[in-house]
Order: structure tokens, then C-alpha cells, then sequence
């Protein structure tokens, strides 16, 4: 299929759909018309919202809290898996005395952690940083650990006959296998740190995206839910493309996988 | 036993120096009712300059002799020496080409080849430019800057081969370097490893289970036999002329005589080998 015959089809699921969603709210399809918009409101007014959003301006400050959440939890969870999962994996004695502690952990569904956190840090950033890291450590720690633990015997042993010392093999084996891992996982991890980001502003909060879209529920406005809804897809879809241009640039010695692109 | 040694015992004085000695080496693997005999009470001599192949059946513990040598493994019983000094750990003098891809993937065939100087202390501009010259030798000098996966199978041979021969080691051990590439390019990696080895004739240790490949690179020929509890059964020496093109070599009728001469003796191992695996 042509590039420019896939993207018409694509544009023509959204386009049906949206015209469907319309004629829904605009004629008496299924019962009346004032109960339809109630529940599901209608694209017109979804679309003025987003506009109103924008025009307005009051989104921005909401994006950036959401933002600054994701990144925030991103980078401390993706440190904290680093550092542990090297570690795990370097000293299997530790790691053999936390296995069950781990799993135990990894088991436990993170949002009942976001009120205890509300408790800890308070109902500003903090709180929703600290759900994120809890869902990126996971998994940056897992990758990690199996970077380290699942170098190539062949590389290692060149490595070590090419008179690499243990520092050096840190260094030019361990890291880069268990960075590779990490980046691997990096649309998933990414993804987790806006989970824990939104889902934590919807718990309770004064700003985000999360609150936004919380808010307009508390008040019965379906219009707003959609909204808020819209915008955080489109915000993850940037963030999810910003992530695979760093990608591209981090694992350019990769080769592309099988089935993908 | 029958014992067919038919070294060509003029040039083997034992006072000229020997790069590589394997004194009565022994190897077990696993322990107690598991446990597993890979190779017999081995000796083995490889004077400076020479270029030994051992060949032998599949899972004869070829490879297993190699990594004693290079120190990778510990012998149960026995003992190698490499320029006189006992291997212990990692051994420092030897280059070993691995049969699998050994380079690192995360780095350009550059920064593979330089990483084996810069390791060794070398500074990292001089390590780069050696490297890049290293590379031009082996044909590679407008592919320095690919990865790995860039390239193909004899190109990453020939980067595996620089990444040896940069640090320059006293000893060079080759576990089936070129099995996995294709005949054509098998023969053209040959020839370019003759051509390097003979600016400086290191002493080699090259395992190979293709009888052609050894005759047409070495000076001596050492079969095994098959294991488990392998030990050498037979020695030939090599009189092709040098410098060798392995295309040509196998033309000659002295070649053929060789061939059938070892293989006389490596057929026995085979049929052994393959009865153990099929039953009867």
C-alpha cells in the first residue's frame, strides 16, 4: 500500500467515525438527541473546547505540570533501575536475597501506593513523581538486569582476551549491553512515567491533565472529559515520537528487528 | 595404538624456541558421576613461527585445547606454557579469532579495533589512527565507520582479525575462525591471514574440522581423535611450498597425497564420532 493511500484511509476511519458521532448528536438516532450529548456530547462542542483550551491558554500550565511529572519520574526511576539492576546483576548474592522482595513488589498494583504517597509527599508533583517512578524502576530494573546478565559469552570472552580488566569490560561490555536493554524498553518506560503522571493528578491534585479531565467529570461535563481526553492523546503521541527519535539516534548500531519497520 | 607420526623431525629440534607447550593436559568437565572427559593427557609443542591446524570430529574437544592455552580454562590435570611461562588466568600474550561473531555490536568497526589498544593504555587519537590503518590492511578502509550488523560475515572476520593482530600477540589461536562464512569467502580469508601471518610468523594454533583449510594453511597437521577423552593420534607435516595462494595449493599432486595421507588417519575419528551419535 502507498504511503499516500494509507494515510487517505487513515484520515477516512476518523473522518466515518466523527461523522457517525455527529449525526448521533444532531438527530434522534438512538432515543433523544439531549440524552445523547449528555452522555456522549458531540464533536462540535469537543473540538470548541479544545480550541477554548488553547485559546485561553489555561492548558498550557496543565501540559507543563503533566510534563514535568513524566520526565521527573522517567529520569529518577530509569536511575534507580539502572543503578540497582547493575548491581543485582554484578552480585547475584544480593540479588538472590532481594528476589522476593522485588517480586513482591513488582506484584503489588502501584495505584493503591498513590495514597500513601498523597500522605508522604503531599498533593503537588511529588506524589505523582514518585507513582511514576514506581511503575519506570520496574521495568528499567528487569531490562537492566537482563542486559548485564545476558552478554554474549563469545563478546565477553573476546573482550577478556583483548586484556579488557574488570573496570574496562564495565565499561565497553556491561554498560552499553544493559544501556541497550534499557532503551529497549523506553517507549514502554516512558509511557509507565505518564501513567503514573495522570493517574496520580486524577487521584487528587490541582493541576495536570489528570486534573483537568477529574474535574470536568466531578461536574458531569462530558464535553471536558472528551477534551482533556484528546489532548493527553496527542500529547502522548508527541512524547511517544520525540522518544523514537532518541531512539534512532541512541541504538543506531542495532539491527532493525524483525517485523518492525 | 596405531601411532603415524610422521612429523619431519629435521626442523623439530627441541632447541629452537617453542611458543606453546601442552604438557600431559587433561580435561574434565561437571564433577563426580557427571563428570566428562573432554581431552587425554595431550602434548603438544608449537615452535615460534609455525603454524600447527588440529583437526579432529565434531566434539573431539578441539576448542577445548584452545581455551586452556588462552587461559579460559583451567586444566584438571597438566599443564600450558606459553613462551615458558604457565598460563594462569587470561593470558595476556595470546590473540584469539573466536568462530562466532565476537565483536562488540554497540561499536563501529573503528572503535572495535582501536578499543584493543586504547585498553591496553594506548592514547585514544593514536589508538584511532592505528586502528584505521590496521583496518585498510584488511581490505575494510572504506567500512570503518559500520557497525557490526552493517556488515557481512567476511567483513566482520576481517575486523575480528585486525581487533587480534593490532595488539600484537605473541601467540595467535584460531577456534574455526572461518566456519560459518561461505567456501568463496573462506578461501579469500585464508589467503589474507597467510599473507598477515607472514610478515612477522607468529606461532598459530588454528582448529578447523575441514581437512582442506589445514592442510593448505599450516606446517603441521595434528589429528585427534574423538571423544569424550580425546587425545592427539596422529601428526603430518606440511611440506607445500610458501608463500601458499589456498586455491591454487589445492591443485597440486602433493596436496592430494597429504590428503589422503590424513585422512587415512582422520577417518577412523569420524566414523568413531558418528556410530557414538546414530547408535551402532
Amino acid at each position: 500500500m502507498s504511503r499516500a493511500r494509507l494515510f487517505t484511509l487513515q484520515i477516512g476511519v476518523a473522518f466515518v467515525f466523527i461523522a457517525a458521532w455527529h449525526v448521533c448528536a444532531q438527530y434522534p438516532v438512538f432515543g433523544e438527541v439531549k440524552n445523547f450529548r449528555f452522555f456522549f456530547s458531540a464533536p462540535d462542542d469537543v473540538g470548541l473546547r479544545i480550541w477554548k483550551f488553547f485559546a485561553t491558554g489555561m492548558i498550557w500550565r496543565h501540559l507543563w505540570i503533566t510534563l514535568t511529572e513524566t520526565i521527573l519520574a522517567f529520569v529518577i526511576g530509569a536511575v534507580g533501575g539502572v543503578v540497582i539492576g547493575f548491581w543485582f546483576a554484578r552480585q547475584p548474592r544480593v540479588a538472590a536475597v532481594f528476589d522476593p522482595y522485588v517480586k513482591m513488589a513488582n506484584a503489588l498494583p502501584r495505584v493503591v501506593l498513590a495514597p500513601i504517597f498523597m500522605l508522604w509527599f503531599g498533593l503537588g508533583i511529588w506524589s505523582k513523581v514518585a507513582l511514576g517512578v514506581t511503575l519506570v524502576f520496574f521495568i528499567v530494573f528487569f531490562n537492566v538486569y537482563q542486559g548485564v546478565k545476558e552478554v554474549s559469552p563469545t563478546v565477553l570472552a573476546n573482550a577478556r582476551m583483548l586484556g579488557m580488566n574488570e573496570r574496562q569490560l564495565l565499561r565497553h561490555v556491561y554498560w552499553p549491553s544493559a544501556l541497550s536493554w534499557m532503551f529497549s524498553s523506553l517507549h514502554t518506560s516512558v509511557g509507565f512515567a505518564l501513567v503514573g503522571a495522570v493517574v496520580g493528578e486524577y487521584l487528587g491534585s490541582a493541576a495536570g491533565l489528570g486534573y483537568v479531565i477529574h474535574e470536568a467529570e466531578g461536574t458531569f461535563d462530558v464535553t471536558g472529559v472528551f477534551a482533556g481526553m484528546v489532548v493527553l492523546a496527542f500529547f502522548v503521541l508527541a512524547i511517544d515520537y520525540l522518544v523514537t527519535l532518541a531512539e534512532n539516534r541512541l541504538l543506531a548500531w542495532r539491527p532493525p528487528a524483525a517485523g518492525q519497520g | 595404538m596405531a601411532f603415524t607420526n610422521a612429523v619431519a623431525s629435521g626442523r623439530a629440534s627441541s632447541l629452537s624456541g617453542v611458543a606453546v607447550a601442552l604438557e600431559d593436559v587433561s580435561v574434565v568437565f561437571g564433577s563426580g558421576a557427571d563428570s566428562y572427559c573432554a581431552v587425554e593427557t595431550i602434548d603438544l609443542n608449537v615452535r615460534d613461527g609455525e603454524f600447527v591446524a588440529i583437526v579432529g570430529p565434531t566434539g573431539c574437544g578441539k576448542s577445548t585445547l584452545l581455551n586452556v592455552v588462552a587461559g579460559l580454562l583451567a586444566p584438571a590435570r597438566g599443564r600450558a606454557l606459553v613462551r615458558g611461562r604457565q598460563v594462569a588466568g587470561v593470558d595476556a600474550d595470546a590473540g584469539y579469532l573466536f568462530q562466532q561473531d565476537a565483536l562488540m555490536p554497540w561499536k563501529t568497526a573503528l572503535d572495535n579495533v582501536s578499543v584493543a589498544l586504547e585498553v591496553a593504555g594506548v592514547a585514544r587519537a593514536e589508538a584511532r589512527e592505528r586502528a584505521r590503518a590496521w583496518l585498510a590492511r584488511v581490505g575494510l578502509a572504506r567500512f570503518t565507520a559500520r557497525y557490526p550488523h552493517q556488515l557481512s560475515g567476511g567483513q566482520r572476520k576481517r575486523v575480528a582479525l585486525a581487533q587480534v593482530l593490532i595488539r600484537n600477540p605473541a601467540i595467535l589461536l584460531m577456534d574455526e575462525p572461518f566456519g560459518p562464512l561461505d567456501a568463496q569467502t573462506r578461501g579469500l580469508m585464508g589467503d589474507l591471514l597467510l599473507k598477515l601471518w607472514s610478515d612477522d610468523r607468529k606461532a598459530v594454533l588454528f582448529v578447523t574440522h575441514d581437512l582442506e583449510e589445514a592442510i593448505a594453511l599450516s606446517d603441521r597437521v595434528v589429528v585427534m581423535a574423538a571423544g569424550p577423552g580425546s587425545r592427539i593420534v596422529a601428526e603430518h607435516a606440511i611440506d607445500l611450498p610458501r608463500p601458499r595462494e589456498t586455491s591454487e595449493i589445492r591443485l597440486e599432486p602433493r596436496f592430494h597425497a597429504l590428503q589422503r595421507a590424513i585422512w587415512s588417519d582422520l577417518r577412523a575419528e569420524v566414523m568413531k564420532a558418528y556410530g557414538d551419535q546414530f547408535g551402532e
